[in-house]
Parts: C-alpha cells; sequence; structure tokens
C-alpha cells in the first residue's frame, strides 16, 4: 500500500467515526430474516435500483487467530477463496463474476473475516452461487496460489518503506509486544512463502461456519426472498468454527520512537488508552473525540496545528476498537523541522482537554453535527447492509437506528468533562516518528 | 484481500474525506460517464447552469457548484494558484467569517469538500434538504464576496506546501507521475504538476489568488449540480434567489495552447531508496470526448475495457495468469477532458522478472492488439459491463451530479452524458480496432520505470502492520 493509500486508510477510520447515525424523520426499517435452515440476515429492503448488496462477517477469524509461524494465512485466504471454486478455475471464476457485474470481495481484518457482494437483481442467483462455491468449496489451485502469493509479496515489498506503513508496524509492534496484535495483518516475506494449500485448507474448514456468521442485507429483495438465498449461500457451513481463543490485552503506551528515513516530511502517529463500545461513556469519549480531533475543520486538533499555523495538511485523532484492546489514536505529518512543534500543539490539547474539557458551545456544535448528519450515512446500499453487520457484530440491537441520536443527544457537559478528565492521559501516549525530524521530539 | 495497485490521481482536495472519493474514482475508471442520471436542467439570466438528480432515499441533498476553471487555465509561473484558490475559499466573506465556512456546515449536519484538477474546480456539501438554503446563501455569497489578506493567505500556503509533501514528495510514485506528465505533454498545460511546482508555490501571493477569482470566479462560468430530496420547483427559486443576482462576469475562453506533433517516445527512469517494488507505466496521448478525434473515445473505453480491466481482461490473462510475469497489470482511461485524454498501461513485474521484460510482454500485447484486433465477443461483454456500471452509479447519491458537473465543466452537454449507453451501445469492432491503432502511437507516448536504487533495495525493516482498527457502528 503506498504512503497515499495508507492515509486514506487511515482517514476511512477516522470518518466511520465522524459519521455516526442515529434515529432520524425517515422509515429505515430493519427486518431480521431467519432462513428455513435457521440462517439468520438483518435486511433493509429499498427497491429505488434492480440491485442489492450483502455483507458478512466471520467474527473472531481474522489474522489474530493466524498461527505465528503462519503470519498472513487469513489474509491470503482473503485473496484465493474468489479465485476459483467448485468446478470452476480462477478465469472461469472471475468471468462469471466479471461478465455478470457480480462484485465479490474478502477482506480478512484482524479480529474477523469478512465478505461483500454486490448484485444486480438480474444475476442475483448467480451471485449467491459464487458465494456459496467461495465459502465451501474454494479450489486452492496452484496457479491461483502462486499468483496471489506474488501479489502480496509485491504489496509487502510496497510497504516495505513507506513511512505509513513503517510508522504503523512500528507503533502495533510497540504497544503490543508478543500479543498476535502486534503480527503483521499481511504476514512476512518468510511466512508468506511458506503458506500452503493445506492451511488454506484447514483455516476455511475452522474459520467459516454457522455460529460466528453475521449477515446484512440491503437493497432490491424481500424477506421472502431472501431467506432460500440464504440457506443455499450459509446451508453446507459446518455448525461451529474452531478458532483459537484471542486473549484481552491492554496496550502499552509511553515513549517516543524515531525511524529514520531521508524524507521531507515527518509522519507522526500516536495512541494510548481507550474506551469499550460497551461502556456507559462511550458516547461521551466519542463525542470528547468529535471535539479534539474527530471533527475535520471543526476540531481543536485542525484549527491549533492547520488552521493558525499551517502546520500540516492533516491532523486527526479517533477511537480505535478492536476485539480485545481499545486505543485512542491520532496522527500528523509536518516538514521535518517543525514535527516537533506540532507534537507540542498536539500534547499541549491532549492536557488541555483532560484539565478544562469542553465548553457548552463546543458540547452543543459537536451534538448538531453527529446527529444531524446521521441521513448521510442512508445515502448507499453498501453503506447500509455494511452498517448491518456492525450493529449485529456490536450487539447494539435492531432498534439502534432509532436510538442512536438520543444516545449522543443525551450526553451532557458533565459527562463529557468527567470522561476526559479519566480518559485523557498525556503522561502515558506512544508516539511513532518517521522521517528526520530535526530537534527534540516530547508529547 | 487488499492489493495494492497504481491509480492516476487526478484530484487534489482539500481535505482526506474528498481524497478518499477520489481514490476510488481512479480505481474505478469507466465510471466517469457511466450512467443516465435523468436530470433536470434550467439557466438562469446571468448564464448559470442548474442541473438536478432527483434522489429521493433519504431526506439530504448534495450541493456541487463547479467552475469552469482549473490548473491548465493558470498563468505561467503561478502553478498551483488553481488549487491555492480552492483552499483560500474558505477563508471568508464579510458575512462569514476566516475558516467558519465548514463549521457552520458542520453545526448543521453536514459535511464539505473542494477539489480541483486540471480542467475545473468543484466545492460541496452534503447535508439535510431543510440546511440546502444556508449552504447556498454561504456558496454564492463565496463565489462573489470573497475577502483575502496575508495573515490568513500565508499560513495557507504552508498547508498546500505540507499537502504537496504528503501527496507527492514523500511518495516516489507521485514523483514519477509528475515527471512523466512533464514529458508527454510538451507545451499544452496538462502537463503541469496541479498542487503545483515547490518553487512556485512559495511564492504564490494573495494577489494572485485574487487575480485568478476575479477573472474566473463568475455565475456564467459556474455550473450548479445538486441531487437528492428537492424537485425542479423548490431548488429554481433558491438558485434563483441566491445566484441568480450575482452579475455576469466577462465572456470566458480557455485559451490553451496545442501540443505539436510529437516525433519520439520518451522514457523516464527513477530510482529511489523508497522504492521497494519495481513498477512501470506508460501514458499515450488520446482523444476526450471534447477533443479533436471525439468519435474515438467511446471505442477506447470499451478497448480499455477489454484489454486492461478486471481479472479476466486480455492482458491480466496473458501476463499475470498465464505468463506468470506480473502481478498486476491493467489500463486506464478517463475521456472527459477539455483537450486530451491520457490512455494509460501499467505493470508491476513478479519476483526475478525484468521490468524491460515485463515491459516487453506488454508491448506484445499491445502488437497483437493493434495487428490483430478485438473480437465480437469481447466487445459484447464489455459493452454489458459498461451498461451495467450505470445502475451502480445511480445508486450513490453523488455518482450522478459528479459524473454530469465533470462532464458539463469540460464542455459536453448533458444530452451528451444521457446518450453515452447509446454511444457505448452503437461501437463496432472495426471502431475499436481503428481506435486501438491510433492510440498505441509510441511517439506520442512516456514510459516510466519506477525502481530502487541501482544498489540494490534497502534492506527490510521487518513485516508491515497496516492500521486497520476502529471500524465500528457509532
Amino acid at each position: 500500500m503506498n504512503q497515499l493509500m495508507k492515509q486514506v486508510a487511515g482517514i476511512a477510520v477516522a470518518s466511520m467515526t465522524i459519521l455516526g447515525m442515529a434515529s432520524a424523520a425517515q422509515a429505515v426499517e430493519v427486518k431480521e430474516v431467519v432462513s428455513e435452515g435457521g440462517i439468520r440476515a438483518w435486511l433493509i429492503e429499498d427497491h429505488m435500483n434492480p440491485l442489492m448488496t450483502m455483507d458478512i462477517a466471520f467474527t473472531g477469524a481474522g489474522a489474530a487467530t493466524d498461527p505465528a509461524d503462519k503470519m498472513g494465512l487469513a489474509n491470503m485466504v482473503s485473496g484465493l477463496i474468489d479465485e476459483g471454486a467448485g468446478a470452476m478455475d480462477s478465469q472461469t471464476f472471475r468471468g462469471e463474476m466479471e461478465n455478470r457485474s457480480i462484485s465479490l470481495s474478502f477482506d480478512a481484518g484482524r479480529d474477523d473475516f469478512s465478505g461483500s457482494l454486490t448484485t444486480l437483481t438480474r444475476e442475483r442467483e448467480t451471485a449467491i452461487d459464487l458465494l456459496r462455491l467461495a465459502l465451501s468449496e474454494p479450489r486452492f489451485d496452484d496457479e491461483a496460489v502462486e499468483r496471489i502469493r506474488s501479489q502480496i509479496v509485491s504489496g509487502l515489498k510496497r510497504a516495505e518503506n513507506d513511512p505509513g506503513d513503517i510508522a504503523s508496524r512500528t507503533f502495533f509492534k510497540s504497544i503490543f509486544g508478543g500479543h498476535p496484535y502486534a503480527r503483521p495483518v499481511s504476514g512476512n516475506f518468510e511466512t508468506v512463502a511458506g503458506l500452503n494449500a493445506n492451511d488454506f485448507r484447514n483455516f476455511v474448514g475452522q474459520a467459516f461456519a454457522k455460529d460466528n456468521l453475521i449477515i446484512g442485507v440491503a437493497g432490491d429483495i424481500t424477506a421472502e426472498e431472501l431467506g432460500p438465498l440464504l440457506d443455499e449461500a450459509f446451508g453446507s457451513l459446518p455448525d461451529h468454527s474452531d478458532l483459537p481463543v484471542i486473549a484481552d490485552v491492554t496496550p502499552k503506551f509511553g515513549g517516543i520512537d524515531v525511524v529514520d528515513q531521508d524524507i521531507p516530511q515527518s509522519q507522526a502517529i500516536w495512541g494510548q488508552k481507550g474506551i469499550e463500545r460497551k461502556d456507559p461513556d462511550f458516547y461521551p469519549a466519542y463525542v470528547m473525540n468529535y471535539i479534539l480531533g474527530g471533527g475535520g475543520f471543526s476540531s481543536r486538533l485542525t484549527e491549533e496545528v492547520r488552521e493558525k499555523r499551517g502546520l500540516a495538511y492533516g491532523v486527526y485523532s479517533y477511537l480505535a476498537n478492536l476485539d480485545h484492546a481499545v486505543m485512542m489514536m491520532g496522527g500528523v505529518a509536518t516538514r521535518n523541522d517543525a514535527i516537533g512543534q506540532s507534537l507540542s500543539l498536539v500534547s499541549a490539547e491532549w492536557t488541555k482537554m483532560k484539565e478544562k474539557g469542553v465548553s457548552q458551545e463546543e458540547l452543543d456544535n459537536a451534538k448538531s453535527y453527529l446527529t444531524g448528519a446521521y441521513p448521510l450515512r442512508f445515502t448507499s446500499l453498501g453503506n447500509l447492509s455494511g452498517m448491518l453487520v456492525g450493529m449485529q457484530k456490536d450487539d447494539l440491537g435492531m432498534d439502534f437506528l432509532d436510538r442512536r441520536n438520543s444516545l449522543v443527544d443525551a450526553v451532557t457537559l458533565d459527562d463529557v468533562n468527567r470522561v476526559a478528565a479519566e480518559l485523557m492521559d498525556p503522561a502515558n501516549v506512544t508516539v511513532t516518528v518517521v522521517g528526520k525530524p530535526e530537534g527534540k521530539l516530547a508529547f | 484481500m487488499k492489493i495494492p495497485r497504481l491509480s492516476v490521481m487526478s484530484l487534489r482536495n482539500r481535505t482526506f474525506a474528498g481524497l478518499l472519493a477520489a481514490v476510488m474514482v481512479a480505481l474505478v475508471p469507466n465510471m466517469s460517464f457511466a450512467a443516465v442520471f435523468s436530470p433536470q436542467t434550467a439557466t438562469l439570466d446571468n448564464g448559470m447552469q442548474v442541473v438536478l438528480v432527483e434522489n429521493h432515499r433519504a431526506p439530504v441533498v448534495t450541493q456541487m457548484v463547479w467552475y469552469k476553471v482549473g490548473s491548465a487555465d493558470e498563468p505561467l509561473g503561478v502553478s498551483g494558484i488553481a488549487h491555492f484558490l480552492e483552499h483560500l475559499m474558505f477563508k471568508g466573506t464579510a458575512d462569514v467569517a476566516p475558516g467558519d465556512f465548514s463549521k457552520i456546515v458542520a453545526r448543521n449536519g453536514g459535511n464539505d469538500n473542494a477539489f480541483t484538477t486540471w480542467d475545473y474546480t468543484g466545492y460541496f456539501q452534503n447535508i439535510a434538504r431543510d440546511r440546502l438554503d444556508l449552504v447556498m446563501k454561504m456558496e454564492a455569497d463565496r463565489m462573489t464576496n470573497l475577502q483575502l489578506s496575508d495573515d490568513v493567505v500565508l499560513p495557507e500556503r504552508d498547508v498546500i506546501i505540507e499537502e504537496r509533501r504528503s501527496r507527492i514528495d514523500n511518495n516516489p510514485g507521485a514523483l514519477l507521475g509528475e515527471q512523466m506528465r512533464a514529458s508527454l505533454y510538451m507545451a499544452h498545460p496538462y502537463g503541469r504538476s496541479i498542487i503545483g511546482w515547490m518553487h512556485e508555490m512559495e511564492q504564490l501571493s494573495t494577489e494572485d489568488a485574487l487575480d485568478f477569482y476575479r477573472k474566473w470566479y463568475a455565475p456564467n462560468n459556474a455550473i450548479l449540480v445538486v441531487a437528492g430530496d428537492i424537485t425542479m420547483d423548490e431548488l429554481l427559486p433558491m438558485a434563483q434567489k441566491y445566484y441568480g443576482v450575482i452579475p455576469r462576469g466577462d465572456v470566458l475562453t480557455r485559451n490553451r495552447v496545442k501540443e505539436p506533433v510529437q516525433h519520439a517516445p520518451r522514457k523516464v527512469t527513477m530510482h529511489d531508496p523508497r522504492v521497494g517494488q519495481a513498477s512501470m507505466s506508460r501514458y499515450y496521448l488520446a482523444p476526450s470526448y471534447h477533443s479533436e478525434n471525439a468519435a474515438d473515445a467511446a471505442p477506447l473505453e470499451l478497448l480499455s475495457e477489454i484489454i486492461g480491466s478486471g481479472t479476466t481482461s486480455r492482458m491480466f490473462k496473458a501476463l499475470v495468469v498465464d505468463q506468470a510475469i506480473a502481478t498486476s497489470v491493467g489500463t486506464f482511461y478517463d475521456p472527459v477532458a477539455v483537450d486530451l485524454a491520457t490512455f494509460g498501461v501499467y505493470g508491476v513485474p513478479r519476483d526475478n522478472v525484468e521490468l524491460a521484460d515485463l515491459e516487453k510482454a506488454i508491448d506484445d500485447q499491445i502488437a497483437d492488439i493493434v495487428a490483430n484486433g478485438v473480437t465480437q465477443d469481447e466487445l459484447e461483454r464489455a459493452k454489458q459491463k459498461l451498461l451495467d456500471s450505470a445502475v451502480f452509479a445511480r445508486d450513490s447519491l453523488s455518482a450522478g451530479a459528479r459524473v454530469l458537473g465533470k462532464s458539463l465543466a469540460v464542455g459536453l452537454s448533458v444530452e451528451q452524458v444521457e446518450s453515452w449507453p447509446d454511444r457505448v451501445s452503437a461501437v463496432t469492432v472495426d471502431q475499436v480496432n481503428e481506435a486501438a491503432k491510433r492510440v498505441f502511437n509510441d511517439k506520442q507516448s512516456v514510459t516510466g520505470w519506477l525502481l530502487p536504487p541501482k544498489d540494490g533495495p534497502v534492506s527490510g525493516r521487518g513485516p508491515v502492520l497496516p492500521i486497520d482498527t476502529g471500524a465500528g457502528v457509532h
């Protein structure tokens, strides 16, 4: 991933945290569909265009489950199961997808293994059949394995000297130590070279099951039509997954790492302790982060670092929640002779937030954005099906879309300021800087 | 699995959120024209075009204002001024204090952003339908009442310089892309870097920005595109109220110099210690829907689809699957431009494959297309894919607004956008083959090689660990 894409990936995460959703004066009805075979999915019907999207997740089947000597396994499987399945070799399978305008892709995150299917109504049956084949009968032909391996190796080479990648792997190694979260999702040259078809088959047999499957569907399909398709796609999966248990971990925060690289601009990321999604203080923390560094041009960090002083193009913070660890993270990139100034400005804002909290006006503005921007989340089917998976994973309930704005509105000034005092931890922040920073760095 | 691939960044957005959109556009090259959006249109008395795409899925709207001016319209010596002005448009008027524009939008539950390319500059807000009046008032205000002074301009100049470092100078692939475009265009300003050359950016002044603003920002040089939950009966009075009262500006013509006849292929090779993975790409001068030989544009869209789009395309199958010498190959072509477009080909070699050998194999593929052409079956499949992409484009609130705005901004008509499926459907095998023969002309091409240092790659620093945390529903 080149540096630009890296930034984009980082921001995609940040924008997830600033674009919330909650009740609005509109009818988005979430239905639960349970098939005859007992497969459960959440559905938002929308017949505006003849297409549907389906997002799925196999929870707990992400890269954190990779054995230490097989790092990159889940990621490589995600690249291979849509490269030939059943009677179809890779080119036949991909031809069925591409000629029928079916998008099917898989991705391994740290926690979950996810999939995404988009199809025109016209091609729905074929699309579901391709999904079934990918999950239950992937071939792992030599040609596809070597080709995908070469693509992964190419990505590893590209990332090797990329400042953003260097920063994140250094950072995660520093805070997670021996925990699987410290390992690279894509593996490394050695482990990727060693992965083989037996590994992939074992993974598929253990990771894809009914008991760790979450499904969200949106678009041009009724509950009655969806039921049989669920059985067709997922009915042949085993009932139970067989995955290693990943331990919860408290990341170790504190200290500044500098990785020398001869580039004109230093790139910094930092992190500190975070807050659980289920914590009653999550929404106060979420609103606080919007004010601090989640709110783009409305955020304090952007005001201080970019608007007043022109020290960076982007500066941000976000709540980063994994299943087994929670963090609050941020990033900035500034020319080498001024990165120290950017970091000390961020540090000052960190301390100020902890000690002085926010004003009523800031809180009101944050709430009006976070609640008012809710309907913007409902403008494409892909957003909708993805949200349905997230809602199920976090156990938010089918009525979450109706409740969410009231959760934001219920946050008081006292809540935010109390949570800021508890959560903000300027004395224990890990900072990673890649570049040729000049002068003393401190947070 | 995320597989990195080469992409062409053409938009220089003001913030990251917009950048994301730009990347997605770049990765889906044939989305550019790919839909019938059934827009409604009007023209205000002062010449401002108004376009509406109704979409009633959610009670929200997108407002976009597109100015028919971009970096290719900059005077010599002030490269980057179009993009710099885009940033400075957020620096206030008598009614809106510097920096308040985006804050007001956010307080009203909206997102806003802006982007600049060689041919146009755009500003947009996504917001609840009952706040359209507010953002339209502000957008009209800054069309004519922008106030700039050094105390806001100079810090922002530092911001665009940091933006250049982030996007270009810290990224060897982007640096090579700049060099390649500068080589491809010997005279035409498309050879310029949109964000600007560093030494010129450092000298950009408040007066440079105001000169550019006064010349180009006027209602008769702008297009209002609105998409979302609103009707023309509601929109038009609002547009008249806010934009309609702004006086018409001078009649503007884009005085772009023409490329001379080109006589020799060019080659740009860059070695950089930050390059871990070698790659190559080639740009050919190509017609756009608005240039000479525009009749070749639809055939070239189909050609790109057939030979280099997706994992069952000709080149991918030959070089990545059958010969197994590349990890990825592909083509890109965006035919929406005022002047010439670029037809691009790229490839990444597998381990132990020399870049020269991959380039030779790509050349063989191109020679085969030129000599033997494409088949009827390939053409039919490509047509179906392009036509289907129209349905997917209609699903997004903003895609229609973007395609229409971009097309009108380069001088095309709504009818040309709407008749795109017919035009694609009518293309024949012969037309694709003739267009291929014309576009694959080495004499008007540049080839770029991106390589590690000559003394070998810098040693590895260990495994990669991308950040992929924090996705969740809030």
